[in-house]
Parts: C-alpha cells; structure tokens; sequence
C-alpha cells in the first residue's frame, strides 16, 4: 500500500508552528518511514504533485498570495488542519487589523529613525502580492476540517493529532496537550 | 516592445528557508540574465501595532516575528525593556540564564539550517532528485549524521526549554531580568548529554571544513564578492553574541568602526527603501547605499572579531582564517563552515555555565529609575539584531524600529543571486530544476529568516506600475480611483 500523503505550508505565520512539527525530533525519522510528504517549505515541491491526505496550514491570510496557497490545499488536501493560533485566529499579525493601513505604510517606510528614503518611497512592485485589508483566519477562507491551538501547538499535540488522522481515527487529544499560549 | 520578448522566471516559494520569499530571473531573447532578484513578499507590520501595548508585554510579543530564532528577539527586547526600567546591570544569576538560553538558540538554529535544511544539498549535490533532496533524504542515506543533526537541534531546544519555560516563544526574559533560575534537575540532565553533544559539534566542524576545502575550487566563484562585515565583538575584540560592541571591517580586514555602542546606531547603520521589496537595504551610513552594504551572521562574526573565548572553536576559528591567510573570507559558501565554528562555540558555552553555581542563584530581578528610551543589539543566529524603542509614561510603547538580521543581508543575497543566476542560467538553452536550485543554495548559505524580515507592514499598492527591462514604462494600473 502506498504510503500517506501530507503537505505542509505556512502563511502569515511565523514558521514557529514548523518548527513544532520538527520538535517532534527522533520521530522525524520516524515520520519518514510512515508518510510521503508533497508540497512543503521543509523539501524542494513547489506545486503538488498530486492529492494528499492531510495538510497542515500554519498561519493565517495576510495577502492574495496566502488565499491562493490556502485554495490550492484545499483542492488537494482530504484533511485540513489549522495549525496553531494564526491559522485560527489570525494570532499576532492580526493585531494590524485594528490600525488603517496607511499609518502602518507610514510608520514602515516613512518615519522609521534609521530610513534613508527621502522621496517616501514605498514598495509597490508587480512581483509583490497585494495585502488584503485585514489578516483572515483560515476558516473564513475556506473550509477547515480540523484546528489545532497553540501558539505553537506542542510537538507532542501534533504528533497524536497526525497519528490519528493518518489513521482515520477521530483527534482526541488528551487535556494536557490542549495549551493555548 | 521588449517587455513581450522577455521572459521571465519564478523561484517561488524559496524552500528550505525559514519564511517567505521569491526570486524572480527575466531573461532577453537570447536567454540570458537580465535581471534577478530576491522579493520579501509579506508583510506583519510590527513596529506599528506594538505602539500603544505594554512594555512587559513586548519580550513575549515581538518573538512571534519568528519561530526559528524566538530567543534572539525575545532577549533583545528584553536586553531593551531592562533599560527601560532601570536596570543598569543585572544580577549574575539573570545575565547567566539568559546567557544559556540564548546558547541554546545558536545551537538549535544553527544544527537546524545545517541538517535539517542545507545538508541535502552539500551532501548530494546542488541539482540532485528533487524527491530526496530533502531531510528524509538525508535520513534515509546518513541515518547517523541525521540523528546527530536531530538531537544536537534538540539538546538546544531543551536548553531553551529548561531557562524560557517553553521550545518556541518561551516566557523566561522579563524586563530587569529572569522569572526563573536552572533548576538542578534540568542542568543535571543537560550535564548528561554534553559529552556526546560536544562529540558531534566537532564532527559537525570537521564536515562543514572538509566540505570546503575539498569543494574550494568551485564554491570560490560561488556567489562570492567582497563586501563588508559587521557584528557585535567584545571590548577586548573577541566574539560576543548576547551583548557587546558594533565594529564593522571592510572585505581587506581594516576597521571601518569599532566598540560603538547599542545607543549610538543611528551614527553608523541607515536603510534604503527599494519598491520590489519590503525588506529594506540597510548599509553603513558613512559609505553610502553603494559602499556601505554588509554581511552579518556567522561568516560576519568569523571575519570581525580577533578571537574566540572558548578553546576548541578558537582552534576551529584560526583553522578557518588560514585559509584567507588571516583576512576576511569572502567566500560565500564558506558561511557553512562559519556556522558550525560557531556551533561547538555555543556547545562550550553552554557547558561552562551548566557548571556555573550562579545559575541557581535565587536574585532574579532588578530595578532603577525609569527610562523613556532604549537601544538593545544582539547577535541572532543569523546576524546582528537591532531593537529599539520608546516607552511612556503610561508603560506604552510609542515607538519601535527593529532592524531584523536578514535584512541586513538582504543586498549580498541579492548580489548571490544575481551572480548564480548570471552564471549557470544565462544564455542557456533550457533551464532545469536543479540548475534553479543553485541558485536556492546561495540564499541558503545566508540561512535567511524571511518571517523575520517580513515585519515591515507594507500597504495595499493603489499604483502598479510595470516597467520593461530598460527601465520604460510600459503599464500603469490603479486600483480604487
């Protein structure tokens, strides 16, 4: 039987829920036996190759680009996973929704004590996706199967919750892995 | 019109980095190299939304700039708010603590870039199958280099654990200080496995070095070029990564500035704005944009300082100069080898102070009178970390400008980039995965931590503007008007 499938990607997150799969340490070898991975940021997949069992999303969605990669794991994952706080709520990067976007604009590129920008220049390439208004969890984006909180989820939480989806198994996490900081 | 005969290329996303970022790479008819660019695509936006929140809080806060190095953050804000609240010098057992966590975190970034994310390539080449070039490739062919990679990143990690409280965004460094002392139970374990843990970080050194010197030949012209270097140094000249003095020396070795202190940055360092990026170009404010760019991080740290005060990475630092005949290296690739002197440098440290009885001291925190502004660097994992801000009466902050240490290698990767892309893409009649990742593993050598870079809050664009390759406009669109 053909191993599972699971892809990995962050968004607007900090990278800190993947460090958390990798805090699973030993079990990494482990993970190598018992899975195949697709798209991740841990190998070289940029694009699928095909559909996966179970996808985990870290982070929530700051710009075009995030909602983009969120509807691509959609299409391709069976099993969805909000991984940690800003993939279901949005977590830190959304304490921006609450500040209009030209005072952060400003504030960036304009007022900071060691810029050299004396023309007020602000980014604004082609290459450079457009931000949304506001950082969106996930679940607002598209539909999410599952949510894992943490800030980042322990290596042990993810470990369990991984285990039992790969395994069809409904996620019953014991009540000392649930911590939400 | 040229823009149609041009053709354009997409790295995206960078992989085995930390964080988000693209590459782009326009080719003319001919296929050659006409531009190529390294984007930092995302935006957080931090030194706005952290006006107005508590200064206790923004140790725990601004670590969430990164997941990879949460430490470095966490410990510069703190190094910051501890001016902030007055303590002009904290208590031995404070300073030790954090001391030890932030070795734990140059341990376990550095084992993580190495093993975990730029072993594949060293170790089976840069165009290697894409399907196992990746950790569990490495696992699958070096099972033994593997778990020594897996559990030297763990062993840091614990450290962090047993002085922060947590892995990732821990909570031990308040500002005056630490909630917390090494508790004997946590430092007898780690006492148990510094044996072994010194045992890999030599063999670490040793790989890294052999890799080098027998690749020389083709790693030399790798994305290599003069520039400068900057790091922190202590007053004697020797290396120093939780507190010391700025001194930046030019590609030859002569000192460019020396022992300045956090306070007087804005003296020495400023940062370019340029529109493809929204990760600024910070340079050496007396040189200019064009002069004054530099390297940070291990390579940086190598080239600065005059020594290193632990004996075996001392050893492994003279090692490593002969090489240059005791100048700077400029090598690139040579990062590598940097990282891992620096790596058995933290395992020695740490070993000192898990001996250290002022570790379980029991004054944790001090106080003075209060402050309204503060300056704190340290040296990340990736390069020399700049945090300053201004506090108020009320406890908020009202200003914060953070100069994160990818950033300050954002033009040599550019340079890397360009000079890769310039030499095995151009003028190509196809270009193959594995020719695009060379290009990846001269981003790598920096081991960028693009989510730290990204905390710049950038805008909705209203204007886009597309220009060809000779600088012509050829689009304008506005959104909203």
């Amino acid at each position: 039987m053909a191993k599972p499938k699971i892809a990995t990607t962050s968004l607007a997150g900090c990278f800190g829920c993947h460090m958390s799969i990798l805090d699973i340490d030993e079990r990494i070898l482990e993970l190598g036996q018992l899975v195949e991975f697709d798209k991740s940021p841990i190998n070289d997949l940029k694009r699928f190759r095909g559909p996966v069992d179970v996808g985990l999303i870290e982070g929530g969605c700051c710009n075009e680009e995030n909602v983009r990669v969120l509807q691509d794991f959609r299409r391709h994952c069976r099993v969805l996973v909000s991984l940690g706080d800003c993939a279901i709520m949005g977590g830190v990067p959304a304490l921006r929704n609450m500040i209009p976007l030209k005072e952060c604009l400003e504030e960036a590129f304009c007022h900071g004590v060691t810029l050299h920008n004396t023309n007020g220049r602000i980014p604004n390439d082609a290459e450079i996706p457009l931000l949304l208004d506001k950082v969106y969890p996930c679940h607002e984006v598209v539909k999410i199967d599952c949510f894992l909180p943490g800030c980042p989820p322990s290596a042990d939480a993810i470990w369990e919750a991984l285990l039992a989806l790969l395994h069809g198994k409904p996620v019953e996490l014991p009540y000392e892995l649930i911590k939400y900081d | 019109m040229v823009a149609k005969q041009t053709k354009r290329i997409v790295i995206e996303p960078v992989t085995r980095v930390e964080g988000h970022g693209k590459v782009s790479i326009l080719l003319d008819e001919e296929n050659r190299v006409t531009q190529a660019r390294l984007h930092i695509v995302e935006f957080r936006g931090f030194e706005r939304f952290i006006q107005g929140r508590p200064y206790w809080e923004v140790p725990v806060l601004v670590q969430r700039l990164c997941g990879i190095c949460p430490v470095s953050h966490h410990l510069c804000a703190a190094k910051a708010m501890d001016q902030i609240v007055g303590a002009e010098r904290l208590t031995p057992t404070a300073e030790k603590v954090r001391r030890l966590m932030h070795y734990g975190q140059i341990l376990q970034s550095h084992a993580l870039h190495f093993f975990h994310l730029a072993a594949p390539d060293l170790l089976f080449g840069f165009d290697s199958d894409v399907s196992t070039r990746n950790v569990f490739g490495v696992a699958a062919r070096y099972p033994d280099l593997a778990r020594q990679g897996i559990l030297l990143r763990r062993f840091g990690q614990e450290v962090i654990r047993a002085t922060a409280g947590k892995r990732i965004h821990g909570i031990g460094a308040v500002p005056g200080g630490v909630n917390q002392n090494l508790s004997p139970a946590h430092r007898d374990a780690l006492r148990g496995e510094m044996d072994r843990i010194l045992e890999w970080a030599r063999a670490a050194v040793r790989l890294a070095a052999e890799y080098t010197t027998t690749h020389l030949d083709s790693l030399a012209s790798f994305g290599s070029f003069e520039s400068n270097h900057l790091s922190l140094v202590q007053a004697s000249g020797a290396m120093e990564l939780y507190d010391g003095l700025l001194r930046a020396v030019n590609a030859r070795g002569e000192v460019i500035f020396d022992q300045v202190p956090a306070r007087s940055y804005t003296d020495h360092i400023a940062e370019e704005v340029r529109p493809w990026s929204y990760m600024k170009f910070p340079f050496i404010k007396p040189l200019g944009p064009e002069e004054g760019w530099y390297r940070v991080g291990p390579l940086a740290r190598i080239n600065t300082c005059d020594s290193i005060d632990t004996p075996e990475a001392e050893a492994a630092r003279q090692q490593f100069m002969k090489l240059t005949d005791g100048k700077p290296n400029n090598n690139t690739m040579a990062y590598h080898w940097a990282r891992m002197i620096e790596l058995l440098h933290a395992a020695e440290k740490i070993n000192q102070l898990l001996h250290d009885p002022d570790l379980q001291g029991t004054e944790l925190m001090v106080r003075g009178a209060r402050r309204e502004e503060a300056v704190a660097i340290l040296e990340a994992p990736r390069g020399t970390l700049f945090h300053h801000y201004r506090v108020d009466q009320y406890d908020q902050v009202t200003m914060a400008n953070l100069i994160v240490s990818t950033t300050s290698n954002n033009e040599p990767m550019n340079r890397a980039v360009q000079q890769v892309a310039a030499t095995y893409l151009s003028g190509r009649p196809e270009i193959t995965e594995g020719l695009l990742n060379h290009v990846e593993v001269a981003i790598r050598a920096y081991d960028p931590c693009l989510s730290c870079a990204t905390h710049a809050l950038g805008q909705m664009p209203l204007v886009v503007e597309l220009f060809d390759c000779q600088g012509q406009l050829v689009d304008r669109k506005q959104r909203g008007g």
